[in-house]
């Protein structure tokens, strides 16, 4: 088993390894010649004005919590589609409400208006 | 003829033969165990993390090709200048180009993340192949928990996309690092659901086992978990009907707008990469994997038929990238939230009613073709459904508006 995991643990060093080298080479070869027109923001030819940092659109952080409903559900459904060929009927309709429940919990936010953007 | 056949026998399963044949030497240098094993794994890893590398470079130029003949303008080989028979250059010039441009540092960006992130990008797409079974007895790695580790590895793309448009300092790459949390978060979950299925029916989380149970692919026992499953993973790539964090027309480039140069290059590179990633990922669980005829007698056949199905889905993508428009965002966002999540919902209650009904059923247990038939028989009942549900919807909503016309048009007279 961690045997396994040392591959994995290689190649993730590898992956890492791989744009470092190639940011670094090209770190190596490029020109520096910065000037401060060169570094203005590119805003489509306008002066970028007032700060980037602001206050942002709600509705970003509604669909996010709708989707923490499903990602806690599927940490909860994995275990169980793992070892649903030895589920007696039984369990696989209780995983089957437990499901429909989520469902009601995406029907809600539907009615509320959560699932539009305005 | 004794050596033709020992020739033909080593080519038969090539890679693994050549591994064998390093470790041997290996061996034979006076290298003790534990260290022959550890470089062994270092060339692998070496091995799997340059495939996709070498793949993106041919998919670039395939990419271009194929949208200069669908979009009736010029490709690599007619750019004026040469690039190599059918431009098949143009990639490797484009990389030294990214190579000795200046890396242009806009002002006021928060340093840290900004560097970071097109390090990041490339080194989660690379680190899903890890588990990719590319024949019988060629994968990485193959761990017992496979897909679950290629699921967290590409939804790492959602916090480098947030780094790096956050960290820009512009307010383009800021709406598209907002659009890339609600697209990516929000497809993710169809995703999570028609991979469930396949747990479910596969009953295993491991790569090599999902393959091996596909005796008869999975596309054709459950066409509509494959259905949610590519709808929702081309949105996971960005591509094109879901292009909304890059959107050129709009936000420019969206979150990767201020980077240039190489840095640039690594996002080029992370988008192609998690595409073929992706399309791989739909050849195993869908297609069957390296699964097909004469894999026995030579497992290299296996690796040729693993990358001909991703090629073909590879093929599908650029098809669809190139020719479809792009959708609005509240149109993307209903797409997932109202039509896909629920479909995928309802997908996963139904066919795991059914196929433990099957056993159940059935106690001397059903051989693989009666219970793929009645998967299929389910699907077709599940894709009936949901097109009866859609057409009445749009039915309502036609007399909806027809009323609000006529409502108008009333209104128009009378004043008059």
């Amino acid at each position: 088993m961690l045997e396994q995991f040392i591959f994995v643990g290689v190649l993730l060093v590898v992956a890492l390894f791989l744009p470092v080298v190639l940011i670094g080479l090209a770190w190596l070869l490029r020109p520096k010649r910065p000037n401060p027109r060169k570094s203005e923001i590119y805003e489509c030819g306008l002066q970028p004005h007032g700060e980037n940092w602001v206050q942002f659109k709600a509705q970003y952080y509604i669909f996010a919590l709708v989707f923490l409903i499903f990602d806690v559900e599927a940490v909860f459904l994995f275990p169980w589609a793992l070892v649903y060929n030895w589920l007696p009927l039984y369990a696989v309709l209780e995983g089957v409400l437990f499901i429909a429940l989520l469902a009601a919990a995406l029907v809600y936010a539907w009615q509320k208006g959560a699932l539009e953007w305005m | 003829m004794e050596s033709l056949s020992r020739f033909l026998a080593f080519l038969a399963d090539a890679i693994v033969n050549i591994g064998d044949w390093i470790r041997g030497l290996l061996l034979g240098a006076g290298l003790v165990d534990p260290w022959v094993s550890l470089i062994m794994k270092a060339i692998g890893a070496l091995v799997v993390a340059f495939f996709p590398l070498m793949v993106v470079v041919f998919l670039i130029w395939a990419y271009r090709k194929v949208a200069a003949r669908m979009q009736g303008r010029l490709g690599p080989n007619s750019s004026g200048t040469w690039a190599g028979p059918y431009g098949i250059l143009q990639t490797f010039a484009d990389a030294i180009k990214m190579l000795t441009k200046e890396d242009i540092r806009p002002q006021g960006i928060d340093l840290i993340p900004y560097n970071l992130a097109p390090i990041l990008v490339v080194f989660a797409s690379i680190a899903t192949w890890a588990v990719m079974p590319f024949g019988p007895r060629l994968i990485g790695s193959d761990l017992n928990i496979g897909i679950f580790y290629i699921l967290a590895f590409s939804s790492a793309a959602l916090v480098v996309f947030l780094m790096a448009g956050w960290s820009s300092n512009n307010k383009y790459a800021t709406v598209g690092a907002f659009r890339s949390v609600a697209q990516l978060i929000g497809y993710e979950i169809p995703q999570l659901l028609a991979v469930l299925t396949v747990v479910m029916v596969t009953g295993s989380l491991r790569m090599q086992e999902i393959v091996g149970q596909q005796e008869i692919p999975l596309l054709f026992q459950l066409p509509v978990t494959a259905f949610i499953f590519f709808l929702a993973s081309m949105a996971e790539v960005n591509a094109r009907p879901f292009e909304l964090l890059e959107a050129e027309s709009e936000l420019v480039c969206g979150y990767f707008i201020e980077y240039s140069g190489m840095k640039f290059g690594m996002f080029y590179l992370g988008e192609f990469m998690n595409s073929t990633a992706v399309a791989a990922l739909f050849a195993t669980l869908f297609l069957g994997g390296w699964r097909g005829p004469w894999v026995e007698q030579a497992p290299i056949l296996g690796t040729v038929w693993f990358l001909l199905k991703m090629g073909l889905m590879l093929l599908l993508w650029m098809f669809i990238q190139i020719t479809f428009p792009r959708l609005r965002i509240d149109q993307m966002l209903a797409f997932n939230w109202k039509f896909l999540v629920p479909l995928a919902l309802a997908n996963l209650c139904v066919i795991g009613l059914v196929n433990k009904g099957i056993t159940e059923w059935f106690p001397g247990g059903v051989s693989t073709w009666t219970r793929a038939g009645i998967l299929l028989m389910t699907n077709v009942g599940i894709f009936l459904a949901t097109w009866g549900i859609l057409a009445a919807l749009e039915r309502r909503e036609q007399r909806r508006r027809e009323t609000w016309r006529a409502a108008q048009v009333g209104e128009v007279e009378v004043s008059a």
